[in-house]
């Protein structure tokens, strides 16, 4: 029963979460309305999300995000210094194919954007058959490195996040 | 507001301000599409973070209400904007696969890498079906499509 209310239970908090914070006030219909939102909007869309996420909610997903939180900071100073100093014949912009080990359509998705969103790589496309991921370096002496770089600093802590 | 609030309120919009300056440079003066991709992806959260900040410190300071707004932007800014690049991206490689728009800089030209295991990039997968030419209607067998 409660299983057919709530489909998704981290989406349905979530998605609670969002319209609080969207109301930015604490009161009692704010409430009554978040949790209204939160359960009619997963059974509505509970078709598009054929299998759920498994996610290990604990240390893991902090330890992701704040790494990710710091290197998103890193990269932008990385990137502007890239930006302001290096001429573009220098620019070492490379191709770079990272193998996946991470299997989930959705633990590929976070990767691909954590990826984007860190020091000088946008990740691209997705091989078909979801083996391997293409990115685009901006500026990289040693392609081999970045890969080992991005499979170690994300991937390993991804796999201890997604079952 | 105290003294030292302005300062960082202040210290946090020219921070931010120079960071979306910057990224907007090299919107401009980097090379090719792939390289433009990462000013606007990476060198503008941070300044549009910074700006948020300032916003979040600054309202209370002065006696407004705290508001959840800003965080919500900033996870907003950070779900999409890889999505977009990563869309602007596959189309250019669409463009370049058709000889559209090539640019030496891209090392398009001299090939993608090869995806291991054969498989290839989704983005091509099954665009040679497209540009081949459709199947005449009456030869489908009956009762199909």
């Amino acid at each position: 029963m409660i299983r057919r209310l709530l489909p998704h239970p981290a989406l349905s908090v979530l998605v609670g979460l969002v319209w609080m914070l969207l109301a930015n006030e604490f009161s009692m219909g704010a409430l009554v309305l978040a949790a209204a939102v939160a359960v009619v909007v997963p059974l509505v869309t509970s078709r598009f999300w054929p299998d759920r996420p498994r996610i290990r909610f604990g240390p893991a997903v902090l330890d992701y995000l704040a790494i990710v939180l710091f290197d998103i900071i890193a990269a932008n100073f990385q990137v502007a210094w890239i930006i302001l100093t290096r001429r573009n014949r220098d620019l070492r912009a490379r191709w770079l194919v990272v193998p996946l080990e991470v299997r989930s359509p959705e633990a590929i998705t976070v990767l691909a954007g954590t990826i984007s969103l860190t020091p000088g790589t946008v990740s691209t496309d997705v091989s078909a058959d979801g083996h391997a991921l293409l990115v685009h370096a901006l500026d990289v002496a040693d392609p081999e490195a970045e890969v080992a770089r991005i499979k170690q600093r994300y991937e390993v802590r991804l796999l201890k996040v997604f079952r | 507001m105290t003294f030292a609030v302005e300062i960082l309120v202040a210290f946090l919009l020219v921070l931010g301000g120079a960071f979306i300056l910057i990224g907007s440079w090299g919107l401009a003066r980097l090379p090719s599409l792939m390289t433009r991709l990462h000013g606007p992806t990476k060198a503008t959260t941070l300044g549009v973070g910074g700006c948020l900040i300032a916003s979040m410190i600054y309202f209370p300071a002065t006696g407004g209400a705290w508001s959840a707004h800003e965080l919500l932007i900033t996870i907003f800014l950070l779900l999409t904007a890889p999505i977009s690049a990563n869309m602007i991206a596959k189309s250019h490689l669409h463009r370049q696969g058709h000889g559209i728009d090539p640019n030496p800089a891209d090392g398009i030209a001299t090939g993608l890498p090869p995806a291991p295991g054969g498989a290839d990039w989704a983005t091509f997968h099954g665009a040679a079906d497209d540009e081949a030419p459709l199947p005449a209607p009456a030869r489908r067998p009956p009762g199909q499509g």
